[in-house]
């Protein structure tokens, strides 16, 4: 059966909750601003809880198995994460209230700042940036920053390998750059003839993402910053790949200026299904001054007795404030205690079976499906999801299929350069057991490709719904319930 | 610890991938730089974590301990417990963005309800999947704005009543555009600015930005300012406050042609400035234009009605550098959580506390300005939210207040140097009769002491 709107769940002088009557004279309506219909939906407490339940369980999610999603890393989210950032005096306190009596939430945003700075090998780091998106764009914006301070002005273009996130050339667009493709070599690695060909006096860095998206870290990186430098660019990092990297290499060490971490992918911060993200960067030296603001700091350093007093201040040439108030405070509250229960080793660790169990799984499964950079990986790794025996057979069928077995697919069809592909991530949370029932299934797929693709093109067929018609949904646009199509 | 993997498992692994060590994995990484030491702190068990964590959250005071009239953009509202309820669920929580559909119409299917809640709030035809905040959302009205008119018109008003994070967050996204960002530059007075604001549009208007209930919670009737501004062809954007529109007129009846709001009032922690809400409405013509997520109704080859991210084709991951935003996830669970308060609460329920909030923030304010050397500054009409002369300096004032457990208004003046001993005062149904005789007689006892010190 499937499962009303709420629209249409409305009966006329129902309600789900009642309010006191007010205490205090009422006032005065304010005639022509009183609203004469509210068209909101009328609904008992008992239907809106078990709607809303019976919603979930369409849904798939970590709590319930593997989700091997390539680039998006899908680790445990842990429970004590959410017990904490419930706790009242992180959830009930207003972000305008004065600096004395929030003492808690700055000394926590201080010391995470002063971790992720640990952790990345950077002299400053701002937590307000909502998501890796807008920690990009805080970035890029710091980037033509630093170069305008300067008055080098004539520096407008950047440069994006053809393995990126969409988010790097748009964010980098959005910031009136110029955007470069740069090919990447035979090895996946950045190609470093390309790199020297654009490195003029026009550049105003390049974004690179290490490990790249084919999970490949690009052991010419230290060579790729320094022609970036001597060309007196700036190197971004995209820190959607740091679940491999936590103290096995500082990106900072590298060369790397400018980089956003996602608390959400790599501190353990749930994905809710499509967010709240948060979205640090962290910066080296000569970039600290351009950090949003404000930034968290020690106002009065600490005196015998009394702690340090942690309140906030501008940074002297900071590019501005990317969102309202902090930050997504609750997502800092979950990660801070992601990394208070890890400590150094704990992070180390979490990386070596990151990419240990990411290995595991390419070895097993390259007999199977076409493995077109055959490396070492890190923490993710990219098949193609085709053969030309089954030339019928697209990554989307196996992914369809995998969802008859309990499966959540990998990412498809990203990085573009990879015919057909499917991007696994399996994450360090990942029994042994768990990895094994996925390369089972993927064999099994592969095999029923080729001897009865028919399976492959009608999956899924175990799940709530079937494959869905996509071009109408956008043809026939329909956006709200009880509405005609907008054509 | 969350790491599965017993010692025999990893040897087996490492035997499977066919090197000795994990380390062995990490002959890519440059060897000077290889497994730094980091210096942080000693790993603790969950038990010690929890004790810690709640020593640091003992560190603040809370809007619990303390009785708070401080707003400016974020509220103190009750949230009940349906709604953490619901976002407890870990199909919920621990789902990724519902781009396979087949396993996430949970997902899909809350956010068109959210969808479809929105546009019947704001009296607008369309809503997204929405945006970070209240500021990005407005941020993001001003890139669609720009898109619309393909870069050839490049002026955006800006009403000082819009929240100062949000013209500041405006201003940051706008750096690297040709973008002329103006109007809130004056000085702010009592009276409604919309003819101030009508005098610079322009043909080179893009779009003109106000807030309802504004910044210092002024209701203003913006149908004038729509028709001017309609007259040159720009668009007008109103940022409200979205539980306001509990009991006003949605801004959709003023010739909105986008809508945008903070939706944190919609039953959302205030969990120290975020994670919250983003919402962005608009016109049936601007859907295509309008960036972020959207959900769509479709049917499956089974024949049923079902749901799935739509018009994904002007997003950024195939657009690339032409997509008209990088705007990447929303607030799916914060939008969730608005979706439970709202289908809770209902038509009855919200205008119920709309109206309580309304009547008690009158109430304040009337006693409030028969306070010696108070007066009100804010003309009626207002909702929520009011501004008070005071005698002197708000920071003093709220001291005095916060050492009797009250969390006074916020102080204008550091926003607007002309608004020097301006308190912000915001009122909603947690604060009772007896929260509000209290301040008064604090405030009435503070400004007698200062005199008497005078």
């Amino acid at each position: 059966m499937t499962e009303p709107l709420l629209c249409e769940m409305s009966v006329t002088g129902r309600r789900g909750l009642r309010y006191p009557e007010p205490d205090v004279p009422k006032a005065e309506l304010p005639g022509k601003f009183t609203r004469d219909d509210l068209p909101l939906p009328e609904i008992h407490e008992v239907d809106i809880v078990r709607h809303f339940t019976r919603l979930s369980q369409l849904n798939y999610a970590i709590d319930l198995g593997m989700y091997p999603l390539g680039s998006c890393t899908m680790k445990y989210n842990p429970k004590v994460n959410e017990e904490v950032a419930r706790l009242t005096g992180f959830a009930y306190t207003h972000p305008m209230q004065p600096i004395e009596t929030v003492q808690g939430n700055l000394l926590l945003m201080y010391e995470l700042q002063e971790w992720l700075k640990e952790i990345g090998g950077f002299a400053g780091v701002t937590l307000q940036p909502a998501a890796g998106a807008q920690g990009e764009l805080a970035g890029v914006l710091i980037m033509r920053a630093y170069h305008a301070s300067r008055g080098d002005s004539k520096r407008d273009k950047i440069l994006i390998p053809d393995s990126a996130h969409g988010t790097n050339p748009a964010t980098s667009a959005m910031s009136g750059l110029r955007v470069v493709q740069l090919s990447s070599d035979v090895h996946g690695n950045v190609d470093l003839e390309a790199l020297k060909r654009e490195c003029d006096d026009s550049l105003a860095g390049l974004m690179l993402t290490n490990p790249n998206t084919l999970g490949l870290f690009d052991e010419n990186v230290e060579e790729i910053t320094r022609l970036v430098h001597a060309a007196g660019g700036l190197v971004y990092g995209d820190g959607a790949n740091m679940n491999a990297l936590l103290g096995i290499v500082r990106p900072g060490d590298l060369g790397i200026d400018i980089l956003h971490f996602n608390l959400h992918k790599t501190f353990s911060t749930p994905h809710g299904g499509g967010g709240p993200g948060s979205g640090p960067v962290g910066v080296s030296a000569a970039l600290v001054d351009y950090l949003p603001s404000p930034v968290v700091g020690i106002i009065e350093e600490a005196e015998e007795e009394l702690p340090p007093l942690y309140g906030f201040h501008n940074p002297s040439k900071s590019i501005g404030r990317v969102k309202s108030f902090w930050g997504q405070f609750g997502m800092m509250v979950r990660a801070y205690t992601y990394m208070r229960v890890h400590g150094a080793e704990g992070l180390r660790k979490v990386s070596e079976y990151a990419v240990l169990n990411a290995n595991y799984l390419m070895a097993k499964m390259k007999g199977t499906y076409h493995l077109p950079y055959d490396r070492v990986c890190m923490h993710e790794f990219v098949l193609e999801g085709g053969w030309a025996e089954a030339p019928g057979v697209h990554a989307l069928d196996i992914a369809k299929r995998m969802m008859d077995y309990g499966l959540h697919p990998p990412t498809n069809y990203f990085p573009l350069i990879v015919h057909e592909a499917l991007m696994i991530e399996p994450t360090e949370t990942e029994s042994k057991q768990s990895l094994d029932y996925f390369v089972e299934i993927m064999i099994k797929i592969a095999e029923e490709a080729h001897t009865d693709p028919e399976l492959l093109y009608s999956a899924p067929h175990k799940t709530p719904v079937g494959r869905l018609d996509e071009v109408k949904a956008a043809k026939e646009l329909v956006l709200c319930c009880g509405v005609s199509p907008i054509s | 610890m969350y790491i599965p993997h017993t010692n025999e498992e990893r040897e087996a692994m490492l035997q499977t991938v066919g090197v000795r060590r994990i380390e062995d994995l990490f002959q890519d990484v440059p060897a000077a730089h290889r497994f730094p030491d980091l210096k942080l702190p000693t790993a603790l068990t969950e038990m010690e974590v929890m004790s810690e964590m709640k020593d640091i959250a003992a560190a603040n005071e809370s809007v619990q301990d303390l009785v708070c009239f401080l707003g400016a953009g974020a509220y103190n509202h009750y949230i009940p417990p349906v709604v953490d309820a619901i976002l407890r669920r870990g199909e919920f929580y621990t789902a990724y963005t519902p781009y396979q559909p087949e396993i996430s119409q949970g997902t899909l299917q809350a956010i068109f309800d959210y969808q479809s809640l929105v546009t019947a709030l704001t009296g607008m035809e369309v809503s997204n999947a929405s945006h970070y905040d209240g500021a990005t959302a407005v941020a993001e009205a001003v890139s669609l704005a720009y898109a619309n008119f393909r870069g050839k018109r490049n002026k955006v008003v800006l009403s000082s009543g819009l929240h100062p994070h949000y013209r500041e967050t405006v201003r940051t996204y706008n750096q690297g555009t040709t973008i002329v960002l103006t109007g809130d530059q004056e000085k702010v007075g009592p009276d409604a600015e919309t003819g101030k604001l009508i005098s610079l549009i322009d043909q080179d208007t893009a779009l003109v930005i106000v807030q309802y209930p504004d910044f210092f919670g002024r209701i203003t009737d913006f149908s004038g300012l729509a028709e001017a501004v309609h007259a040159v062809g720009a668009l007008l954007a109103i940022a409200v406050n979205p539980l306001s529109l509990g009991l006003l007129t949605p801004p959709g009846d003023f010739g909105a042609d986008i809508v945008t709001a903070e939706g944190q009032p919609l039953g959302i922690p205030l969990s120290y400035g975020g994670p919250y809400l983003g919402i962005f409405a608009t016109r049936k013509e601007y859907a295509r234009k309008m960036a972020g997520r959207l959900v769509g109704e479709t049917v499956d080859n089974r024949g049923q009605r079902a749901y799935v991210l739509t018009l994904t084709a002007r997003e950024q991951h195939i657009r690339r550098e032409k997509a008209t935003s990088n705007i990447c996830t929303n607030q799916a669970l914060i939008a969730l959580a608005a979706t439970v308060y709202t289908s809770l609460l209902g038509k009855q329920g919200l205008r119920e506390v709309a109206e309580l909030c309304y009547h008690k923030a009158h109430y304040a304010a009337k006693r409030i300005s028969g306070i010696p050397g108070y007066s009100l500054w804010t003309k009626e009409p207002f909702f929520n939210e009011f501004v008070v002369r005071c005698p002197g300096s708000v920071r003093e004032i709220n001291e005095f207040l916060l050492d009797e457990g009250i969390l006074g208004g916020y102080d204008l003046g550091q926003d607007y140097p002309e608004l020097k001993n301006h308190m912000l005062v915001a009122v909603t149904e947690m604060n009772s009769k007896m929260d509000i005789d209290f301040l008064v007689d604090l405030l009435t006892e503070q400004e007698t002491l200062e005199v008497s010190d005078d």
